[in-house]
């Protein structure tokens, strides 16, 4: 029995919530019909916790949170396999992508690492106006605390030309932040 | 042809070969490419994990400058261009979304131009014609496992330049320069690009389903057309093989330098001398094999020319009294000629009622048998089975 679910009725609060998150991904999970070819297609269903026709399961049920905290939806690596698949053309993969800008923004992430890692990027982008690889390298395994992550990779890359040492800056920086300040401003998504 | 260009960061850091390869394969096919005035990142898979409206903002930018110019846009990286295509999407179709970008990048953008793959570029846009016009060392002797994977052909409403499952742009790219690609499972399978920092566990084992996957199919060497598959298939070989207790040793090229190296560009001149798994020494290696290819063939085609050719004219006289004798048995006694090819009495019985009449058929079967026994028989079957089908039609 440990799998059992008490199913209640899915509370207001939840059925907004799963429209929102619907909106946003521009797709509907009623349409699934649970084949489960998304499941069986996935690469990397071997290390999820849930596969993902269980995710969109969830949702169908109301189960908001369960989805949320699912680890599958931080090992999904947005191959977009499932939804090219999809019989019923649902958009798995946009879903996943809507499920992690929503437990990031409830604070509810079950992979630090990879929000660490994308805010890492994003904050180069943000500076920079570039991606700044170096940079990222080592305030990712800093901030990880795996100091020698891929220094095996770092010195050889750096030898054949491939890592610049200084970030590559372009003119309009100011402009790219400008961006990211408006976008916050209003809300994203 | 002009097209605008963004080359994207990789290929100023990571993926160096790729970006100047790039350049190299646009101006071999006389392309001209003009680079994005001042060009941002486009946000990558953090933008989309992150933030809906940033990673459409982000590339948005990008386009924007772009569309002024009136150019289509080169992208070589597999996510930029993913990115970029999704954000072109957008503002079509959603109108809503692209009132809502164009206030985030402060500038108009109405995604009149139209991102390009450089796998589109090559196979449709220029096609296999054109880029054998300008191949000067052909890649004969090359075994190539065609890599798609994900970004190219998924979703297939955003790219759509192949197909989804079996795409065959590369495939076609590779065969006009020359090398041979093989049929595999894992063309659009996932490397695990985005794992690799995060979860290399899991990224490490996506990895070796493809190498092992494309060395099985009898692969010498994968190519790509993706920065982030060269970083793990290319950096990250040795590890997968330390992780996995297998040697691969699987040179990995992108797709545009060996379309420079097919035009006769040293390896060196677009940076393949900079992988991490040696990939310079196969290239080198592919003339003295293809020259011994070619050996073998011509070898091939003499023996069967000496074996079915006469050595004088003298012989030759005898041959064509010997194969005249045959053709007039055959015609005076269809039914004990034919019993003399077919064993089975019904089919032989057949086939003397398929020849009775026929001169042409009576003369070839004749030839046949006297020079090569196995093909008459062959030549005997197909003949009955033919008038048995015809007959099964009419009945039908």
């Amino acid at each position: 029995m440990e799998n059992a679910i008490r199913l209640v009725p899915a509370s207001k609060e939840d059925k907004d919530l799963l429209a929102r998150i619907e909106k946003e991904a521009g797709t509907s999970v009623s349409l699934c019909y649970q084949c489960g070819k998304c499941s069986a297609g996935c690469p990397v269903a071997f290390a999820m916790d849930n596969k993902p026709r269980q995710v969109i399961r969830f949702l169908q049920l109301g189960l908001i949170e369960a989805a949320l905290g699912s680890d599958s939806i931080w090992i999904c690596a947005s191959c977009e396999t499932c939804s090219a698949r999809c019989p019923r053309g649902v958009d798995i993969a946009s879903l996943m992508d809507a499920l992690r800008r929503e437990a990031l923004r409830q604070g509810k992430i079950t992979d630090k690492k990879v929000a660490v890692f994308n805010k890492a990027f994003l904050n180069g982008v943000k500076n920079f106006g570039r991606t700044y690889e170096a940079g990222l390298l080592l305030t990712h395994n800093f901030l990880t605390g795996q100091f020698f992550k891929d220094a095996e990779l770092g010195l050889p890359m750096f030898k054949r030309g491939k890592l610049g040492l200084l970030p590559e800056k372009i003119k309009g920086r100011e402009e790219v932040k400008k961006i990211f300040e408006r976008v916050e401003e209003m809300g994203g998504e | 042809m002009k097209m605008a260009y963004y080359p994207g960061c990789s290929q100023e850091g990571s993926a160096i070969e790729y970006g100047l390869s790039t350049e190299r394969t646009a101006e071999l096919m006389g392309v001209e490419l003009v680079e994005i005035e001042d060009w941002n990142c486009c946000g990558a898979t953090s933008g989309h994990n992150t933030n809906k409206l940033l990673s459409l903002a982000l590339p948005a930018r990008n386009l924007a400058i772009a569309e002024k110019t009136g150019l289509d846009i080169l992208v070589p990286c597999a996510a930029c261009y993913n990115r970029f295509r999704t954000t072109e999407i957008t503002v079509r179709e959603d109108g809503e979304m692209r009132e809502k970008i164009q206030q985030a990048i402060d500038m108009e953008y109405e995604a009149k131009n139209e991102t390009i793959s450089v796998l589109d570029l090559l196979a449709n846009k220029l096609g296999p014609e054109k880029i054998k016009e300008k191949v000067k060392q052909p890649l004969k002797a090359m075994k190539a496992a065609c890599y798609y994977g994900c970004l190219l052909v998924r979703p297939v409403h955003h790219t759509g330049f192949d197909d989804p499952e079996d795409p065959q742009t590369m495939d076609t790219i590779l065969k006009a320069l020359g090398a041979e690609t093989v049929d595999w499972s894992h063309k659009t399978e996932c490397c695990g690009a985005a794992l690799a920092t995060s979860r290399p566990e899991i990224g490490k084992r996506m990895t070796y389903e493809i190498l092992k996957n494309a060395r099985d199919a009898g692969a010498e060497c994968i190519v790509t057309a993706c920065p982030l598959c060269m970083m793990n298939l290319d950096m990250r070989q040795a590890g997968v093989e330390k992780e996995f207790r297998e040697k691969f040793g699987l040179p990995i090229y992108f797709v545009t330098e060996l379309v420079a190296a097919a035009c006769g560009d040293a390896p060196e001149k677009v940076g393949t001398n900079r992988h991490f798994v040696e990939a310079v020494e196969y290239l080198k290696s592919l003339p003295a094999k293809a020259a011994q290819m070619e050996a073998e063939e011509q070898e091939k085609k003499k023996k069967k020319i000496s074996k079915s050719e006469p050595a004088n004219e003298e012989e030759a006289a005898a041959l064509k009294k010997k194969i005249d004798a045959m053709a007039k048995g055959f015609a005076k006694n269809p039914e004990k000629t034919a019993a003399r090819i077919i064993k089975d009495e019904e089919k032989a019985k057949l086939l003397a009622e398929i020849v009775t009449g026929d001169e042409k058929k009576i003369s070839k079967l004749a030839e046949l048998m006297i020079t090569d026994q196995e093909k008459a028989i062959k030549t005997a079957e197909a003949l009955i089975n033919g008038e048995l089908k015809k007959r099964q039609k009419q009945q039908a």
